[in-house]
């Protein structure tokens, strides 16, 4: 019995024949785990681990690198408002405040119904709609109190269910298509057309 | 007045609302310039870049000829696109990821192409979940138009491309980390020399690493030839770039002009750009090029957006995002965000980085709200000092990478130049612009 889904399993499976090496789809795994528990629990970073090459601890040591992986449970909705320069210049950190006061928590808590996660990011690189806001990493238009607001509201009555997924879904379109080919082919390939093209060098040097 | 006749050569499509289809893609020439390429010997797409004399996008400006020169005596195993743009204020790779992904798509085939490698990676900010999807679509869509996976469109050139995700990590845009990261690890710049990828790069194989927007221009180049590439722009800034405005300003975003032939004067006021600062409040200081830059006083507007131009007047151009701080701007408050991304951002393995960070941000954070001493300014500078020794331009560096380095460009900039508001900060015992 697998912790992730029959469908992520196989998805995770998939993930980790793309790289030449297993260890190097540790990111997109830990993005699936995190699309289907919300975060990452120890039970999917053992998985990870299996699927990897890894221990669970270098799992772990990794995941707890990267500001989008959650080692703890979050809302359904995780609130980033961005207060870098630009953002800053825009009033960024006064929409952070406004945005503490309607969810009712602080930055890096959670709203007391569970709903929302405040945090307040770094550069979200969209610096001409400032101050900008993701949820669940999804860019929303909302630049003023009075916006965010109506944004929350539309959340929570699933009006933007749509356009923004629960936490950790990271990407809605699977990879179709690819290279089946065994290396040994594409290798013989190259080293071919290397020496094509080493013969057309000396013939230039000639 | 700005010059504003130049070909728009990464940003044509954007004015359309299905740019990032394939049918709008293939309407407008898509997939053009990688037939052209096939037709043509690898070494003689390679030769048409050199020939373009295109700056790498990323932010170093190293030309993208040379990297992949560098390498002809050793077979290159892999390339790798560097989409992890997280420069504060920074925001054109986005830009081009979402609105244009066939054309990234296009530009590293032919890329791979040229350096005859079968495996590439597409690594983006894990932010960027729109782009992610527009990305992985436009790769699918490529497959399943011949355009990528087994002998491309007949030919006997066979490539996979893999889009990655990062996960939140401004170190990863440092090469050596955004390949860690690829890697299955923890974002953690490698120990130099090698100082290039070229010689020991993924999996300790020749690696190359070019910026999204570098490889989105491969397409022009390949069509139209890399002298007419050349001819645009002047002395080592070739071509057009994406300037990516912020801050203070009207009308921000990103713009494709011709490098040189513009200056921060015209990317700021003209009306079809920047259209001038907002309530036509005075400038009082710009960012030229990413918050890791040197600031420029409103004396230096009239400097050309070109490499040369800018680093002779002691700063960078960078990552092309220019940030407009007007007379109402805090500078104390703007120096103390951006060093507090630094110590949020920084990685931890050299200690002048990791603790030098924390230091400066705490002590500018007592400085802007009320605790600051009047000593406090110059124990910034000698701390500065410590993480890059003579606070030179470019900076020298006691780190593995050059983010602890980047630290002092704000602070020595602010200092100089508004010296007095940092004493007015202690005088007043805070912000007087609260």
């Amino acid at each position: 019995m697998t912790h992730f889904r029959t469908d992520l399993r196989q998805r995770a499976e998939e993930l980790v024949s793309l790289y030449p090496r297993a260890r190097s789809a540790m990111l997109p795994l830990l993005h699936l785990a995190q699309e289907q528990d919300g975060y990452l629990s120890d039970e999917a970073m053992a998985e990870v681990a299996e699927l990897t090459g890894t221990t669970p601890a270098e799992v772990r040591g990794t995941a707890a690198f990267y500001d989008m992986f959650h080692l703890e449970p979050v809302g359904k909705y995780v609130v980033g408002v961005c207060t870098n320069i630009a953002c800053l210049l825009a009033g960024g950190e006064d929409l952070l405040a406004h945005a503490s006061a309607t969810l009712g928590c602080s930055v890096g808590g959670t709203s007391p119904d569970g709903l929302f996660t405040l945090e307040e990011t770094e550069c979200l690189a969209d610096c001409n709609i400032a101050p900008v806001v993701q949820v669940n990493h999804r860019y929303v238009r909302t630049t003023t109190p009075e916006t965010f607001d109506a944004l929350v509201d539309d959340l929570r009555n699933g009006r933007l269910d749509h356009d923004v997924p629960p936490h950790g879904t990271l990407i809605r379109i699977r990879r179709s298509g690819g290279l089946r080919v065994e290396r040994d082919e594409l290798a013989a390939e190259r080293a071919e057309a290397r020496a094509a093209r080493e013969a057309r060098a000396a013939a230039e040097a000639k | 007045m700005a010059s504003l006749d130049a070909p728009q050569i990464v940003s044509s499509r954007s004015k359309f609302a299905d740019s990032f289809t394939l049918s709008r893609y293939l309407e407008t020439g898509g997939y053009e310039g990688l037939r052209k390429a096939l037709t043509m010997f690898p070494e003689q797409v390679a030769a048409e870049v050199d020939a373009a004399s295109l700056l790498g996008r990323g932010g170093a400006g190293f030309p993208a000829g040379r990297k992949w020169s560098m390498l002809r005596k050793a077979p290159v195993s892999y390339l790798v696109v560097n989409g992890d743009e997280s420069e504060p204020a920074t925001f054109k790779d986005h830009y081009l990821v979402e609105r244009d992904p066939h054309q990234l798509v296009e530009g590293v085939i032919i890329a791979a192409y040229a350096l005859q490698v079968t495996q590439a990676f597409i690594y983006l900010r894990g932010e960027f979940a729109l782009g992610l999807e527009r990305v992985q679509q436009a790769i699918n869509e490529a497959y399943e138009h011949g355009a990528l996976g087994r002998k491309i469109f007949g030919s006997s050139f066979s490539l996979d491309l893999v889009v990655h995700p990062g996960a939140g990590a401004y170190i990863c845009g440092e090469e050596t980390a955004l390949i860690e990261a690829l890697e299955g690890k923890r974002g953690f710049p490698r120990i130099k020399p090698p100082f290039f990828p070229a010689v020991t790069g993924l999996y300790g194989e020749p690696t190359v690493v070019n910026n999204v927007e570098t490889m989105s221009n491969m397409p022009w180049i390949v069509l139209h030839g890399g002298a007419a590439f050349a001819a645009l722009g002047a002395g080592r800034s070739a071509g057009t770039r994406l300037f990516a405005l912020s801050g203070r300003v009207r009308n921000p975003g990103v713009f494709e002009i011709e490098m040189v032939k513009n200056t921060f004067r015209d990317l700021i006021y003209d009306p079809q750009l920047g259209g001038g600062v907002i309530d036509d409040r005075a400038i009082k200081a710009i960012i030229p090029g990413g918050v890791s830059a040197p600031w420029f006083g409103p004396e230096l507007l009239d400097v050309p957006l070109g490499q040369d131009e800018v680093a002779e007047k002691g700063s960078m151009l960078g990552s092309g995002s220019i940030v407009v701080m007007d007379e109402t701007t805090c500078v104390v408050r703007a120096t103390w965000r951006i060093i507090k991304f630094f110590s949020r951002e920084s990685c931890g393995q050299c200690t002048p980085c990791r603790e030098g960070s924390g230091w400066l941000e705490r002590i500018l954070y007592r400085i802007e709200n009320g605790g600051g001493r009047i000593e406090d300014v110059d124990l910034l500078l000698d701390l500065c000092d410590n993480i890059a020794p003579g606070l030179t331009w470019p900076p020298q560096q006691t780190t593995i990478c050059v983010l602890g380095p980047s630290m002092p460009s704000s602070i020595n900039a602010a200092i100089s130049m508004f010296r007095d508001d940092f004493y007015a900060h202690v005088q007043h015992g805070g912000c007087p612009h609260d």
